[in-house]
């Protein structure tokens, strides 16, 4: 048994220390907005904020982030308004969805680190995160947008 | 696609004769309509807003439905609910037949909500979501329902207000008639309980009507859903009491366990079940493979329990499959003569009497689908009844597998579909919704099958492997005399039935009969080559290895006679015409993805306007500064016509595509903004199967296992800025598709700027992302 901080609450965790925190987020705490795509750390589809900082949840154990806060889609804003969120409508973004919150995760992440990325950043700094339908024209101004405003 | 594999198996000749006999009649009609200037006036309205025509939706098992009390429900407080019941996997069509609907009905889209239909067809029609298609065969029946509502509110307000139905205006969301006004809500009760009008007596809107059609002004659907987290894919389904559940699969298709051991899988916490699968060979539809599965109380569990089985496997019926050997063998098999499915002329006396010949062959790898969603699935089967959450392109097929599969009759099962995170053809074929449900039905509680990316990888339903062989013959002028094209390459028909190594007609029909070049003498062949891996369909099927040989091959040509590549390809294309199939040497059972061919006829100058387009727009002709070069592809596929022109900017030995054009003509288009984003993913897709795109074999195992070894395009080179042109058109140029058009002249656009750039010719798929 595991306590992990979980958008802001503390949520019990039924498995050992080195449950992966991917599972543990969707399997026990029932967030099922983040998802598995590889389970190597290499597509990013399971991106979550610790502590701020992207991490690749599949990559990461319960026993990685005691102590620590976990933001998952779900609490990374209260009304669902994120800047990067709302870009990420206004560019009609998504094709099928599927990889989207772990874009949005790593934008929002990468954005909070430095919130004027140039365009070699946004391209470097997303390059971690496949999006199978294509969709990286929009990401990348959907990013931008926020970045820079244009 | 399943429908016409299984009209291909039949050897009843009655199952196929429908849609042969339909398109002979047809054509023998149009050549009468065509004398003597008559109108399909039986189906003209009034303001000739929409006059209905035939498409190959009405040959799909259980057609199309054009009732809108199955598809159409409206609330009191005015909510208009309205069913999608296609797959909705990326290309937006669960937002743009609704939106068809709602637009003719006079909907505000704000107050529409979209439910996704369970599979059930003899309710809603065919739901393969696949062939391009759901626009296609489905935006006259959203019309038609959607003014048949209008009529039906118009009527019922008349009704209650005592005035003349033609004094009743259908406004947005409301109807009005002099001073009285309602809203939909208020009128719903009594207009639902109307009779629904028969076609002939509706009206249409005409186009400068539209509010939404034609616009692109329409977020999809689930657009908020998506980006907060909510929107619900397979894996997010959970019930009570399920159990997790991860398979080891056999490494080659059809091999058997020899032995296990389970002790490390044991020790895994949270593992509860180790069973035995049935292993299964090909053809076998989509039964799924067998082998070993680990059940536990979580995904994670499942998983490493997995992964700690040790298992011995013994030699199968296809451990001896060496990808590497095999491309050699198709490239010697090419070079002979191939069962010929297409003459026209006399190839023969052509090539004998050439003052030159010019031949190159072109090999595709395998490819798997790799959707961002791996195949997924939860099952309860309980009481004699199976209930099934799962992301699937055909619902009702699975519907049908599943009965199968269980033992139980079809009206027992129910699929319901979730959104699905990509499918690309992958998930038209339902074996990870059957093992869900077996081992539900096995264990006796509901269960969710997880596949990992490497299980996707390695246990697909593999895009085929290729070698197409072009040869052509040229006169003294270098004029093209002949055309020889072997198509060689495992058939998708080999997972139905046993495998004869030919390819059956609707592969042939992809960019391989249907060449629309001026060629007087033309040999389309099919060299045999026998499939050693379970092969399936994958966006654009078998146009992405024909539109790869036929556009290196044009370009080639151009290169080696020292002419300008868009001049030679405009010249082999022709003068503008309607291709003859008959006249042209096509076979009787030629395939035009399903439709009636006077309905969507090969089209010559829409194919060159495409391509006029995508040249010009890219800057065809200028000079461009060293290591860059523009490549142009053109190719007409699920009747879209769609040209690429690339620009290719080699950086440090990389091939970059700082500028892609893509033109299109794919009739009326009905969403312009989804069929941008669908050539935006067709570069990119087009880019990843250009560069990355191999499944090899080694001993029958697919030598790759995860994105680090099958990589995708990304986002530190992707085509930086794709363009997009529509050709516009009015309803009357019926709508096609544009899920897989876009795809299949995207890699040899890319090759033939790479060759521009460097001078280096690429040849095979993939090629790799350095020069």
């Amino acid at each position: 048994m595991a306590t992990v901080r979980i958008n802001g609450q503390s949520r019990t965790i039924d498995g050992p220390d080195d449950t992966t925190l991917l599972w543990a987020i969707r399997d026990m705490a029932g967030l099922t907005g983040t998802k598995y795509g590889c389970g190597a750390g290499l597509c990013g589809a399971c991106t979550v904020h610790v502590d701020g900082e992207a991490v690749r949840s599949c990559q990461s154990t319960v026993g990685d982030v005691a102590g620590k806060d976990v933001t998952t889609i779900e609490g990374l804003s209260p009304d669902g308004n994120h800047p990067v969120q709302v870009a990420w409508r206004e560019y009609n973004v998504p094709q099928c969805g599927f990889c989207q919150a772990g874009q949005i995760m790593q934008a929002a992440a990468i954005l909070k680190q430095k919130p004027d990325l140039t365009d070699d950043e946004i391209l470097e700094g997303m390059s971690g995160n496949i999006c199978r339908c294509g969709c990286y024209e929009r990401i990348v101004a959907a990013v931008r947008h926020v970045s820079t405003g244009s | 696609m399943l429908h016409y594999l299984e009209q291909a198996m039949s050897d009843a000749p009655k199952q196929r004769a429908p849609e042969l006999e339909f398109a002979n009649v047809s054509r023998r009609g149009f050549l009468t309509i065509a004398a003597t200037g008559f109108a399909v006036a039986a189906f003209t309205t009034q303001a000739g807003a929409f006059a209905r025509y035939k498409t190959g939706g009405d040959f799909m098992p259980h057609g199309i439905r054009y009732d809108p009390k199955i598809f159409v429900s409206i609330d009191a407080d005015g909510t208009v609910t309205i069913v999608a019941h296609r797959s909705e996997m990326g290309t937006g069509s669960r937002t743009s037949l609704p939106m068809v609907l709602a637009d003719e009905m006079g909907a505000d889209w704000s107050r529409v909500k979209i439910v996704q239909a369970e599979g059930d067809e003899p309710k809603y029609g065919n739901q393969d979501t696949d062939g391009s298609r759901s626009m296609r065969h489905h935006i006259q029946s959203m019309r038609q329902m959607g003014a048949s509502v209008r009529h039906m509110l118009a009527q019922a307000a008349a009704k209650k207000w005592g005035v003349d139905a033609k004094s009743v205006t259908v406004g947005v969301h409301e109807v009005t008639s002099g001073g009285r006004k309602a809203g939909f809500g208020d009128l719903a009760a009594d207009a639902m309980a109307l009779d629904v009008p028969a076609f002939e007596d509706l009206t249409f809107r005409t186009e400068d009507q539209f509010r939404y059609i034609g616009k692109g002004n329409i977020p999809i659907t689930d657009l908020h859903d998506i980006t907060t987290g909510k929107a619900i894919y397979g894996a997010d389904v959970s019930l009570p009491g399920m159990k997790f559940a991860a398979i080891a699969r056999p490494p080659a298709v059809g091999s058997k366990p020899i032995r296990y051991d389970a002790t490390a899988t044991f020790k895994v916490p949270g593992v509860e079940k180790v069973l035995g699968l049935q292993i299964s060979n090909f053809p076998a539809k989509f039964a799924p493979l067998g082998g070993i599965a680990v059940i536990a109380s979580n995904t994670d569990a499942a998983i490493k329990g997995r992964d700690a089985l040790e298992i011995e496997w013994a030699e199968g019926p296809h451990s001896g499959y060496n990808s590497a050997a095999f491309t050699e063998e198709m490239r010697a098999t090419a070079k002979k003569p191939g069962a010929v499915l297409r003459a026209e002329g006399d190839a023969k006396a052509a090539f004998e009497g050439a003052a030159k010949v010019f031949a190159r062959d072109y090999s595709q790898a395998h490819m798997a689908h790799a959707m961002m969603e791996p195949p997924v699935a939860v099952a309860n089967v309980a009481n004699g009844k199976a209930e099934i959450w799962a992301p699937v392109q055909s619902p009702f097929g699975t519907r049908g597998d599943l009965a199968g599969a269980l033992n139980m009759p079809i009206e027992d099962v129910t699929v319901n579909v979730t959104l699905l995170g990509g499918g690309f053809g992958r998930k038209s074929k339902c074996d990870f919704a059957i093992e869900a449900a077996q081992l539900s039905q096995r264990i006796g509680a509901p269960v969710k099958v997880q596949w990992t990316r490497e299980d996707d990888i390695r246990h697909s339903f593999y895009h085929t492997t290729s070698v197409e062989r072009i040869e052509v013959a040229l006169d003294a002028d270098n004029k093209v005399t002949g055309w020889r094209h072997n198509s060689v390459a495992p058939s998708i028909l080999s997972t139905f039935a046993p495998d004869s190594g030919h390819q059956f007609f609707i592969e042939s029909g992809m960019g391989h009969i249907d060449m629309p070049f001026d060629i007087p003498n033309i040999s389309v062949e099919n060299g045999a080559a026998m499939a050693h891996t379970r092969i399936g369909w994958f966006r654009s099927v078998s146009n992405i290895p024909r539109a790869w040989a036929v556009q290196s091959f044009v370009a080639e040509l151009a290169n080696e006679i020292g002419r300008d590549h868009k001049d030679l390809l405009m010249e082999m294309i022709g003068p503008d015409r309607l291709l003859d199939p008959p006249k042209q040497g096509f076979p009787e059972n030629f395939w035009d993805y399903g439709e009636v061919y006077d309905e969507y006829p090969i089209d010559t100058a829409r194919l060159k306007n495409v391509l006029a387009i995508a040249a010009d727009k890219a800057g065809w002709g200028l000079d461009l500064p060293a290591g860059e070069g523009i490549g142009l592809a053109v190719h007409r596929s699920f009747v879209t016509y769609v040209a690429t022109a690339a620009r290719v900017k080699i950086v440090d030995g990389k091939i970059t595509v700082p500028e892609m054009h893509m033109a299109l003509d794919c009739g009326f288009a009905a969403n312009p903004e989804r069929i941008r984003s669908q050539m935006e993913g067709a570069a990119v897709m087009g880019m990843t199967t250009a560069m990355h795109s191999g499944i090899t074999y080694e001993n029958g195992a697919v030598t790759q296992s995860n994105f680090h070894d099958y990589p995708m395009v990304r986002s530190d080179n992707y085509p930086q800025k794709v363009h997009t042109h529509v050709v516009p058109h009015g309803f009357e140029v019926h709508a096609s598709g544009v899920g897989e058009p876009g795809v299949p002249p995207v890699p040899p656009a890319i090759a033939n700027a790479v060759f521009a750039a460097t001078g280096k010719r690429l040849r095979d798929l993939p090629f790799g992302d350095t020069v």
